[in-house]
C-alpha cells in the first residue's frame, strides 16, 4: 500500500498491548501467589508462650504410652475425672480432639496432627471468625509492640478449651464519689 | 500641726494610708519566695509554652525537671519530649463485647501515669449500663460494685479522652496551654495551664481532671518513665487527662499504652490509623462500629465496637 507507517504503528501497537495485558496479569497472579504464600508460612509462626498445662501432666505419652486407646464414648471413671467437658459436649468427647495414637498431638478434623504449640489452628476449625480476628490482632489480650512484634497468647491462655466460657470475676474498687475527697 | 510644719521639721507621723500602704507591701515581700526557695523556681515560673521553646531550652527544661523529680522523689525519675513519630495518626478502638467492667485498665493507667493517689483520680471512667436500653447515659453507673463483673443483663462502657480532631476543650482554652499534636494526641503543657478548667467544662465526655490539691502520689509507686506532656508528675492546680500514654507510645518500636496491655479480655486495641495493615484499621472497615455523641462532631479517634 501507499502508506505502511500506518500498519507499522498498529502492529506495534498490538505487540505493546499484548505484552502490557500479560505482564499485569503475570504481576497480578504473582502477588496473589504471594499473598497467600505469605499467609501459609504465618500460621504457622505465631510466637505464643507455652501451653498452660497443668504441671506434670505433659509430655502425655510417658503414661499414654503403655494404656491401649479406648475409643468408646464415655464419661472417664480410672483417669482425668476432674475435667468435665462443657463444650459442645453432646456432639464430641475426648478422642475428636486429641489423637488416640498420640496423646501428645492434637488431631484435626482433616486428620492432621498438630502440636499443642499451634492449638489456635483446632480451635479455628469451628471458630473461624475468631480465628480470623486473632490473627489480626483483634481477638485477645493485645501486648508487645503497636508497630512492631506484637504478643500472641494461644486461645488456652484464656479459655479452657474443656470449659471456655470466660468467667466472672471481682472488679477492681469504684472511683471515691467526689462528695468524699476534701 | 500642719502637713506643711510636718514635712519642714521632719517628723514621721503615721497615718492610716501610710499604714496601709506599709501593710500591703509587707504582705506582698512574705508572698514571694524566700532565700530558701531555689533558681528553679523563677526558672519554671519564666518558663515559656512548651511549643515556643527551642531545643537548648527545651533541654535545659527536662534537666531541671529531672532534678527536681528525683530530689522530690529520692528516685531517678527522666522526663523525655518524644516527638511525634511521621505518618502516624493514632486510634483507638473498645470492644463492648467485650469489656466486662473489671476496671483493671482505670488501676493499670493509674500506675503507669502517675496519678495522684490521695485526693484519687482516674483519667478512666467505666459506664455500666442496661443491655436492654442501650448507650442511655441518664441511667448509666460508674460506682458500681457487685461482687463478679460482668453481671448479667448489663454491658460496661470505658470513656476516657477520645483525643478529638475537632476537639471542644482546645478551642476554650484562653491561654493555648492545651493543643493537638501532630500525631493527633491532645495535649496539656502543665507549666503553661492557669487552672480554669474551661476545657474540662467544654469536654462533652468528661475526660479531663483537676489538680485541686497538690497530688498524692507515693514515691514507691512512681513510674520513673515519663514524657513532658504526658504522665510526669503534675503540680497543683492543672488539668490531666489520657494521653494515649504518650510516653510509651511515641517510642520506635513503640508500646501499646498500659490500658491496651492490661485488659485481661482483650476488649481494647490500639494503632495507627494510617497504616492500612493496623488492626485499628481492620476494625473500622469490618466491624460495626460506634462514635460516642457523634452528634456533637468532635470527631473522635476512639471507636466503640462489636467484635461478634
Amino acid at each position: 500500500m501507499r502508506n505502511r507507517r500506518w500498519s507499522y504503528f498498529f502492529l506495534l501497537a498490538g505487540i505493546a498491548a499484548f505484552l502490557l495485558h500479560d505482564a499485569t496479569a503475570l504481576a497480578g497472579h504473582q502477588a496473589e501467589e504471594s499473598k497467600t504464600r505469605k499467609e501459609e508460612g504465618a500460621i504457622l509462626q505465631f510466637p505464643v508462650p507455652p501451653p498452660p498445662f497443668t504441671p506434670g501432666i505433659f509430655p502425655c505419652s510417658e503414661c499414654h504410652r503403655e494404656i491401649k486407646p479406648n475409643q468408646k464414648r464415655r464419661v472417664l471413671k480410672d483417669e482425668h475425672t476432674n475435667i468435665v467437658l462443657n463444650h459442645a459436649q453432646g456432639q464430641r468427647w475426648c478422642l475428636d480432639c486429641h489423637d488416640a495414637a498420640n496423646r501428645d498431638k492434637l488431631r484435626l478434623v482433616s486428620g492432621e496432627k498438630i502440636n499443642f504449640s499451634e492449638s489456635y489452628r483446632l480451635c479455628g476449625q469451628c471458630h473461624g471468625d475468631k480465628f480470623r480476628d486473632w490473627k489480626v490482632g483483634v481477638h485477645g489480650k493485645r501486648s508487645g509492640e503497636w508497630n512492631g512484634k506484637k504478643e500472641y497468647l494461644l486461645c488456652a491462655h484464656c479459655h479452657n478449651p474443656h470449659d471456655p466460657r470466660y468467667k466472672p470475676i471481682q472488679p477492681l474498687p469504684p472511683p471515691a464519689r467526689p462528695e468524699t475527697i476534701r | 500641726m500642719s502637713d506643711k510644719e510636718t514635712r519642714e521639721r521632719k517628723i514621721f507621723r503615721l497615718s492610716r494610708r501610710k499604714a496601709l500602704k506599709g501593710l500591703a507591701a509587707g504582705v506582698g515581700a512574705l508572698a514571694l519566695p524566700g532565700k530558701d526557695a531555689s533558681a528553679s523556681f523563677w526558672e519554671a515560673f519564666f518558663q515559656k509554652n512548651f511549643r515556643e521553646l527551642g531545643k537548648d531550652d527545651l533541654r535545659k527544661v527536662l534537666a531541671r525537671m529531672e532534678k527536681e523529680y528525683s530530689a522530690q522523689y529520692g528516685r531517678a525519675v527522666k522526663v523525655k519530649a518524644t516527638p511525634p513519630i511521621e505518618g502516624v495518626q493514632y486510634g483507638y478502638a473498645l470492644d463492648l463485647s467485650r469489656c466486662i467492667g473489671c476496671r483493671r485498665c482505670v488501676y493499670g493507667c493509674v500506675r503507669e501515669n502517675n496519678q495522684s493517689r490521695d485526693p484519687q483520680i482516674h483519667w478512666i471512667r467505666v459506664l455500666q449500663m442496661n443491655k436492654e436500653k442501650g448507650v442511655y447515659l441518664e441511667e448509666a453507673e460508674q460506682y458500681y460494685n457487685p461482687a463478679k463483673v460482668p453481671e448479667p443483663g448489663h454491658f460496661y462502657m470505658p470513656v476516657q479522652c477520645h483525643m478529638c480532631k475537632n476537639p471542644p476543650c482546645t478551642k476554650v482554652c484562653p491561654v493555648q496551654a492545651t493543643w493537638t499534636e501532630k500525631d493527633g494526641l491532645v495535649v496539656v503543657d502543665y507549666n503553661w495551664c492557669i487552672g480554669c478548667r474551661y476545657c474540662m467544662a467544654a469536654c462533652p465526655y468528661g475526660a479531663r481532671h483537676f489538680n485541686w490539691k497538690k497530688p498524692g502520689l507515693p514515691a514507691a509507686e512512681l513510674n520513673p518513665d515519663t514524657h513532658i506532656l504526658g504522665n510526669r508528675p503534675r503540680p497543683v492546680g492543672v488539668v490531666e487527662k489520657c494521653t494515649f500514654c504518650i510516653q510509651r507510645t511515641r517510642e520506635n518500636p513503640g508500646r501499646y499504652p498500659a490500658c491496651v496491655e492490661v485488659c485481661p479480655v482483650g476488649a481494647r486495641k490500639f494503632g495507627n490509623l494510617l497504616d492500612p495493615e493496623s488492626e485499628i484499621r481492620y476494625i473500622i472497615e469490618n466491624k460495626r462500629v460506634f462514635i460516642f455523641k457523634e452528634d456533637l462532631n468532635t470527631q473522635p479517634k476512639f471507636f466503640y465496637f462489636y467484635a461478634t
